[in-house]
């Protein structure tokens, strides 16, 4: 019964073209603009990686980010016409709510990530199925803290503070995270180490090696989903509690 | 049918405000039979929507207890009894009306069918448009079909009519009328003493978070339902038009009269009757606000929060 509501869930949010199109069509167009001019360079910025797939991976990283962070965007704007107070007088338990949220999150992330492949492939990036499968695998578990963190997101603000607040989030993390330029040591890898957006953004670039996350990888990406989820839960609790 | 219904014992809830705490309920008791439609009346913070939103389980209250059907109001609301209306909110956007009726009904264990629904809140023919495209009395009709999907045992309905325009509130009351004939439990709140009298079988009357009545609405109605009715008309002694039926008190003020009335219907023709030279007749409502200034008097202490 409650597959019923996931769906519908699933159906208002793919139906939101405006949404649909900046949150899949802009890194689609970034991804042509920036590629396509270096679709001949075999090492790109010394990373080992052609210019089309270095870009894809980094996009990858940067749209599918943007896809999951959007939930927040969503859940801000019901939270302001009073929903989330509706959906509470309802047996739907706050698992079941998240849930939904995160499988939402996820459908939006799988399409922009299917979007970037089917790019990627335009622009001459081959790779065995091993290494897409890979990829697309510690991709998705790179992003279950941005699941979490769009949840936090969404009930801590409000509609006019949460687009700038997920863009100007999504632009540091993605620009401290490596998705622009390659990132080969220093501070800035120090910095960079910390974050998920650099893990989703090695997910791709490992992936391709042939090797996992390192031990780092893992760590930081669990720590970061569970701190998250710890604070999504939080923040909503807080959230159904009027004064 | 469901046995018990609501009970509510020395209910208390304020709020935290700049200005200091500031009580919204002040200690109610009320008692609602399972089959009952009960209203609760009362003027802008009366404390209305905050015992509302605690019965729904919104609100923690801050002492007190609440039992809907034998359960805490959280128990109630996740076994699927309790459907509501809230005071404020508007819907989900990017989903036709159906849709989100469905996806509203699948969240609970025994629904009433999504398209008896649309035709008992009279807005079958809706079905197909998306939510963001309707008018302000027709989000108020899904709404209420929205809390009506649930097939609850328990209606809460704060202030529904509020946002209606007069044929949609017309609507809206036959649409309740057909629900209640089920023998559901129903409560709601409104500041409109007709909605009151017409439709609940008791109404309870609340002012500044206490109740100040309790009773049946011919009671209630009597109570606070006083027009006054004035006429020029000199020189007629005071203690004749006091003695018109349905004329509680009467007063001069120049020329004219001012006559209190329980029932102005038969004051007025009795004042007709009797005094043919009556002229410049006025009947006004004496209003909700006035009654319950009347009822409360100056009980507006505020009170040490314990």
């Amino acid at each position: 019964m409650k597959r019923t509501y996931l769906y519908y869930e699933l159906l208002r949010t793919f139906r939101n073209r405006r949404f649909f199109f900046f949150s899949l069509g802009f890194p689609l167009v970034l991804y042509f603009l920036i590629a396509t001019p270096n679709r001949n360079r075999g090492n790109f910025g010394n990373s080992g990686l052609s210019a089309p797939l270095y870009f894809m991976v980094g996009l990858i990283a940067f749209g599918t980010m943007n896809a999951m962070l959007a939930a927040g965007s969503r859940i801000a704007a019901e939270r302001a016409v009073g929903w989330n107070r509706q959906l509470r007088i309802t047996p739907l338990t706050t698992r079941q709510y998240f849930r939904a949220k995160v499988i939402t999150g996820y459908a939006m992330s799988g399409v922009t990530l299917a979007a970037l492949y089917g790019a990627g492939t335009v622009l001459g990036v081959r790779l065995g199925a091993e290494s897409w499968l890979k990829m697309t695998g510690l991709i998705l578990i790179g992003l279950i803290p941005f699941a979490t963190l769009g949840i936090v997101f969404g009930h801590v603000l409000t509609p006019d503070s949460i687009g700038p607040a997920l863009g100007g989030t999504t632009a540091l993390l993605a620009f401290l995270g490596g998705t622009w330029f390659p990132i080969t040591g220093g501070v800035m890898l120090k910095i960079a180490e910390a974050l998920p957006s650099y893990w989703l953004v090695q997910a791709g670039h490992v992936g391709l090696g042939g090797h996992g996350w390192s031990r780092t990888g893992w760590i930081v990406v669990a720590v970061w989903a569970l701190a998250g989820a710890a604070l999504a839960r939080r923040a909503y609790r807080r959230d159904t509690q009027k004064v | 049918m469901v046995p018990g219904g609501i009970e509510v014992n020395a209910l208390t809830k304020s709020y935290r405000t700049s200005e200091g705490v500031v009580p919204a309920v002040r200690g109610i008791d009320v008692s609602v039979a399972a089959g009952e439609t009960v209203a609760l009346l009362g003027p802008n913070g009366a404390g209305k929507s905050t015992t509302i939103d605690m019965v729904l389980g919104l609100l923690e209250p801050d002492s007190g207890s609440i039992s809907v059907f034998g359960r805490t109001p959280h128990g109630a609301v996740d076994a699927g009894s309790v459907g509501a209306m809230l005071q404020t909110g508007t819907l989900l956007r990017d989903l036709e009306v159906r849709e989100l009726v469905s996806m509203m009904a699948s969240l609970y264990p025994a629904p009433l069918d999504v398209d008896e629904v649309l035709g008992l809140t009279g807005i079958s023919e809706l079905a197909g448009r998306r939510t963001q495209k309707l008018s302000g009395g027709q989000t108020q009709r899904v709404r209420f079909a929205v809390a009506l999907v649930s097939n609850p045992d328990l209606l809460v309905l704060d202030e529904p009519t509020v946002a209606m325009d007069v044929e949609s509130r017309h609507a809206f009351w036959s649409s309740m009328r057909e629900f209640t004939s089920r023998g559901k439990t129903v409560l709601f709140a409104t500041h409109y003493l007709e909605e009151a009298d017409a439709y609940a079988d008791r109404v309870v009357l609340m002012a500044r978070g206490r109740i100040v009545a309790d009773g049946p609405p011919t009671e209630i109605k009597a109570m606070v339902g006083t027009r006054t009715i004035r006429a020029t008309l000199p020189d007629i002694d005071l203690e004749r038009l006091a003695a018109l039926p349905g004329v509680t008190h009467a007063e001069r003020r120049g020329e004219a009269v001012d006559l209190n009335c329980a029932d102005s219907d038969a004051a007025i023709r009795a004042l007709v009757a009797a005094f043919p030279e009556a002229r410049d007749i006025e009947i006004s409502g004496a209003g909700l606000e006035q009654a319950f200034l009347q009822l409360t008097g100056d009980d507006d202490e505020p009170e040490p929060a314990s």
